[in-house]
């Protein structure tokens, strides 16, 4: 036994930016196509909840990514209400212009902490994907557009196994200093714990200053809230969810993927954390969208609170 | 060992309740020789303790109508421990008729739950348990307390953490070797986790202590890693996570014994226990029961075939 009494937990930021991903991230991974009119109304609806930051599309080639197929037209329909941001994501320069021709004021770009798995995502090098988000951030300074970059398998990597909490360091620094405002830390495979959440902070908290930083986590192991509750005790203060935990893991069929917002906005009001949200319009919100997939939430507290 | 987060114990004895926790708040009523087969298999995963069954009246809790033969019927592994309910002297006679070497007393901190569960005051309850602790001080069988309702009731709401402090220490006091904190509708968050922690933590000793987390808002984990940052070094959990949430219909109870593992064998804290073992055993049970299993661990490790 190491000592009669531990430290207590703690202290926690006083508030926490909720990043709301299920638009883009979830439904990305969802089976159904889901219509165009829904995704409006789905990112109308968390407009109205609170929360600050709703990533609404990706500007990728439906080639690929068929769900975003109709990314100029939800950009397009959706209320852009003052005060919110609807950040979309660029893998590319086209894409770039695309979504700032559509609308976008905001926009992010996907790095990676893993080789492998850039290789085999977008089919090039670490080096070469920080190439080609060179000219996006170029493009996106001359036009005062904001990037958010995300850092890919910093917990562990469906391919490589371990990651290196130094190569995830080494990541974010770069994109940080390609001037990305935020970057969102993500355990893709959601392989991590608090311990290992706590050695790679430690070593991107070194480049990175932590109120730049985000965590992106899922829940396939169920480690997600215990994840994020380690990163608010280092400091971090954004936390990117998914409303009903919406979008599975495409690499574990049949698994969960994105942390539930509703059960992540439970745990932080219960820290008495602000974050402006409110939980009963994001379960209803939860509810509209699960009705929509017909598909049953993700969601723990929306699942207990159903049922009381 | 060392810890990899300062203050963590280094060594987590896990109290698995599978076997009469969660089967009695499963629908099915499972068949003896079931029962039998699950907990020797958990008697093999290196767990230090499985709670057995219930010697409450078989008109109450019909699961746990068979608890002589089960008891009479599993292997006595060395070093195991298999402690049974027993909610009166009736109770505890029989079990120890039955060869049970460790019993269990259920207290809780909310009085209409205590009326509306076991039709008795708090008070009355506390009397009832001191006479099975005289019984089993005088038989040298060590005796476990449980406080439900810690961190909220159904009935109530909010538990006042000095209440959950005073009737623990009333278990404490009459023999208790340990108390178990149980958050019986699983509304806990690490706010009120840490609250209700520092006020029993002035009356009984940390190692005494373990938390009974239940999922059912999905916070289980995070408020098992508050507690253990806090020194606590026994957690109960329930393999598969068996056992729904009988005040929230279709809502999920007690969190995973493996979910809980995966965090701690994270955290670099020493078990004993064999985290792939506890899940063929989970597995087994799960078939036998036809249903999911609620540990997110085992749904991600069963469809990608491999463990982090």
């Amino acid at each position: 036994r190491c000592q009669v009494s531990a430290a207590a937990p703690g202290p926690y930021p006083k508030q926490v930016k909720v990043v709301e991903v299920g638009p883009r991230d979830g439904l990305q991974n969802e089976k159904n196509i889901v219509p165009t009119p829904v995704k409006i109304s789905l990112i109308n609806m968390l407009s109205e909840t609170g929360l600050q930051v709703i990533e609404a599309t990706s500007f990728v080639s439906p080639k690929w990514v068929p769900q975003m197929a109709d990314h100029t037209e939800v950009m397009q329909g959706i209320n852009k209400v003052p005060g919110i941001s609807y950040p979309v994501l660029t893998p590319n320069l086209k894409g770039f212009q695309a979504a700032v021709a559509a609308g976008a004021k905001e926009v992010s770009i996907f790095g990676a902490a893993s080789e492998l798995f850039t290789r085999k995502n977008i089919n090039c090098s670490i080096e070469e994907s920080l190439e080609r988000f060179s000219e996006v951030m170029a493009a996106a300074r001359a036009a005062n557009i904001p990037v958010r970059g995300y850092v890919s398998c910093v917990l562990g990597c469906p391919y490589e196994g371990k990651i290196s909490a130094a190569k995830v360091a080494e990541v974010s620094k770069k994109m940080y200093s390609m001037g990305c405002y935020e970057i969102s830390l993500g355990d893709t495979i959601g392989v991590g714990t608090p311990g290992s959440m706590k050695e790679m902070l430690t070593m991107v908290m070194k480049e990175v200053p932590v109120g730049a930083l985000a965590v992106h986590c899922h829940d396939t192991y169920g480690q997600a809230l215990a994840n994020i509750l380690v990163a608010l005790q280092m400091g971090v203060s954004v936390v990117d969810a998914s409303v009903a935990g919406l979008g599975g893991c495409p690499y574990a069929q049949g698994a969960s993927g994105n942390v539930a917002t509703e059960d992540l906005v439970y745990m932080l009001n219960g820290l008495g954390i602000h974050t402006g949200v409110d939980l009963q319009k994001l379960m209803d919100t939860g509810t509209f969208i699960c009705n929509a997939l017909n598909r049953r939430t993700n969601s723990k507290v929306s699942q207990a609170s159903c049922r009381l | 060992q060392e810890p990899q987060a300062s203050g963590l114990p280094e060594y987590i004895k896990i109290v698995e309740v599978g076997p009469r926790d969660g089967l009695q708040n499963e629908k099915v009523i499972v068949p003896t020789d079931i029962k039998i087969e699950l907990i020797n298999r958990l008697s093999k995963t290196g767990l230090p303790v499985v709670e057995v069954t219930s010697f409450v009246s078989s008109k109450w809790v019909p699961q746990m109508a068979d608890h002589k033969e089960v008891m009479r019927g599993i292997e006595r592994h060395p070093g195991v421990q298999y402690p049974v309910l027993t909610p009166n002297l009736q109770g505890f006679h029989s079990a120890v008729a039955a060869g049970a070497t460790e019993v269990s007393v259920f207290g809780a901190a909310s009085e209409s739950f205590s009326k509306m569960n076991i039709n008795c005051s708090i008070e009355e309850s506390i009397e009832k348990f001191e006479e099975v602790a005289k019984s089993a001080r005088n038989m040298n069988i060590p005796v476990r307390g449980y406080v439900s309702c810690a961190l909220g009731c159904p009935y109530e709401g909010n538990i006042i953490p000095a209440k959950v402090a005073e009737v623990s220490k009333r278990l404490y006091s009459m023999g208790c070797y340990e108390i178990s904190l149980g958050d019986t509708i699983g509304v806990g968050t690490p706010g009120s986790m840490k609250k209700m922690l520092e006020a029993v933590m002035k009356e009984i000793p940390l190692s005494a202590l373990a938390v009974h987390c239940h999922d059912t808002y999905g916070q289980a984990l995070a408020n098992i890693l508050t507690a253990i940052q806090m020194g606590v070094s026994v957690v109960d959990s329930s393999v598969s996570g068996l056992g729904g949430c009988p005040y929230a219909k279709g809502a999920t109870g007690n969190v995973a014994t493996e979910d809980v593992i995966y965090m701690l064998d994270g955290l670099g804290i020493n078990t004993g226990v064999n985290l792939y073992a506890v899940m063929e055993a989970g597995n087994f049970i799960c078939t036998a029961l036809n249903k999911k299993t609620n540990s997110k661990v085992a749904q991600a490790s069963f469809n990608t075939g491999t463990i982090n």
